[in-house]
């Protein structure tokens, strides 16, 4: 019978605390964490990774929580996205957030799949990336020498490349409470409609003072080696008014922040143009959550 | 290693290699032949099993994590020799043409119905979003669905 993809042989370790996890982690050379396996058994499959030792961390309840501590929401990294997704207080608190787990993956996916494992393998689309990024996520990074906090704009590198030291695990993800006031949105285009990487998928988190754009935050991946913040459009469109020309003239700007290649999934100039296409219907979608007319029209 | 999961309400044990997936441990060390070879990469959902009730792709998971679990493959779904309303509905339907795909397709649906006994044409097509058919267009599991949804709920009246 063809078997077409062999794994390489590997020492497997199932630690039974996260301790003893960050312990074996410290202690192994060459060693890979695996939590939901649907990156790294695929990666292992066609080679990129060969790791001699694998740590198993999907069975550490110790890592598989969501919890409102009255400020913040602080989730497990080990917790599935179909857990976060089905979480009320996600979907209340933070929907941008269940808008970008909604359609990712499958069901299947979903239900293996980690929210420390998505920000881990730190592909350019990992999707949930932007809406971290407009909440200011902070990640909790733990080694046997204790803990820091990084926010999650510092926290990737390049393509697989993160902040991560090699004996350190991510731990927690912890979303402070958006302003009250906020509206958010994420939207995503892809090859089809479902199960799907994306091509671009923004991010947006508005408030408005005095009918003008306040804090302005918007995320996008899949156009530069890392998912970013568009700290320029945010800032041009800080202060201003809110209509469908101030918006339309600024979003623009997108494009000079970010820098897309052409791949499988789409051309390097496709990607900018859908950038702003969709980073201003984000911070449209974005606007109606607030019930803001623009031009005497609801949208 | 040993490797102890329930595998459809029975206890098993197997030798395994760490580095084989639960899929081929279903195929090649237990004949359990519903659970298909696609394209071993999450993409088709031909190998859907349920483990602990959820589907997943037995082709990303590694045998090791399987220890402990509750795992459901078709076989478990017909009893004595009787087939399960879904089946007759994918039958009746006319949802099934190579059958390839079938066997996950029943798996998701037999998981979302348990949780929604009566889903909706959306929640139908957003349940099975990992479950790929290149033959039947979909149309007609679509409609088996919804046919085994109105099956299940006469027999639990
Ligand atoms: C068919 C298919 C569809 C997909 N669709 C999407 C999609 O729509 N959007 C998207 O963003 N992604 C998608 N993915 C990618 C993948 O499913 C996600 O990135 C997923 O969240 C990874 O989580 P995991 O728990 O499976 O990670 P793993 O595969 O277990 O781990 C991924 C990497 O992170 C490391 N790691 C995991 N957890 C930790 C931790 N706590 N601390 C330190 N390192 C850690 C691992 O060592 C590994 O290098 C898809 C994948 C497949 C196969
Ligand atoms: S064989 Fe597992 S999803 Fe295709
Ligand atoms: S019936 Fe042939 S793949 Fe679905």
């Amino acid at each position: 019978m063809a078997i077409f993809y062999l794994l390489p042989r590997f020492n497997y370790y199932k630690p039974k605390s996260l301790n003893e996890a960050l312990k074996l982690l410290n202690d192994l050379e060459n060693s890979k964490v695996l939590a939901g396996g649907t990156d790294l058994v695929l990666d292992m499959k066609i080679g990129r990774y060969k790791p001699e030792n694998v740590i198993d961390i999907s069975h550490l309840n110790e890592l598989k929580y969501i919890k409102d501590d009255g400020k913040s929401i602080r989730i497990g990294a080990g917790t599935t996205l179909q857990t976060i997704l089905e979480s009320n207080i996600v979907r209340k608190k933070i929907p941008v957030l269940a808008e970008a787990l909604e359609i990712m993956g499958s069901w299947q996916l979903r239900n293996v799949a980690t929210i420390g494992g998505n920000l881990c393998n730190a592909s350019p689309a990992a999707d949930t990336a932007p809406p971290l990024m407009v909440l200011e996520a902070q990640l909790k990074l733990e080694s046997i020498e204790g803990a820091r906090y990084v926010p999650i704009t510092k926290f990737f590198h390049g393509p697989r490349i993160t902040e991560l030291k090699r004996n350190e695990l991510l731990t927690e993800i912890i979303i402070p409470y958006p302003p009250s006031n906020a509206g958010m949105k994420f939207l995503k285009l892809g090859r089809r409609a479902a199960h799907t990487l994306s091509i671009v998928a923004v991010a947006t988190l508005i408030t408005i003072k005095d009918d003008k754009f306040d804090i302005v935050r918007i995320a996008l991946n899949s156009v530069a080696p890392t998912p970013l913040r568009a700290y320029k459009t945010e800032e041009s469109l800080k202060d201003k008014p809110i209509n469908l020309n101030v918006i339309e003239e600024n979003v623009k700007r997108v494009a000079e922040e970010i820098k897309p290649i052409s791949d499988v999934r789409a051309s390097a100039e496709y990607r900018k143009e859908m950038s702003i296409v969709l980073t201003r219907d984000a911070i449209l979608e974005s606007l109606k959550m607030l019930n803001v007319k623009i031009g005497g029209e609801e949208f | 290693m040993i490797v102890s999961f329930k595998l459809n309400g029975e206890l098993v044990e197997v030798d395994v290699p760490p580095n084989m997936t639960l899929l081929d441990v279903l195929r090649r060390k237990l004949g359990i032949l519903s659970v298909k070879r696609g394209c071993e990469r999450g993409e088709c959902g031909a190998c859907t099993v349920l483990i602990n009730g959820d589907p997943v792709c037995s082709c990303l998971v590694l045998a090791p994590q399987a220890e402990g679990k509750e795992i459901i493959t078709l076989e478990y779904l017909s009893k004595n020799g009787e087939i399960h309303p879904i089946q007759e509905a994918f039958i009746e339907a006319g949802a099934i043409q190579c059958g390839f795909c079938t066997p996950g397709f029943i798996l998701t649906a037999y998981a979302l119905l348990k949780r929604n006994p009566n889903p909706t044409i959306d929640e139908i097509k957003k349940a099975l979003e990992g479950n790929l058919c290149r033959c039947t267009g979909y149309i007609k599991i679509i409609e088996a669905i919804q046919l085994a949804a109105k099956k299940l709920q006469r027999y639990s009246r």
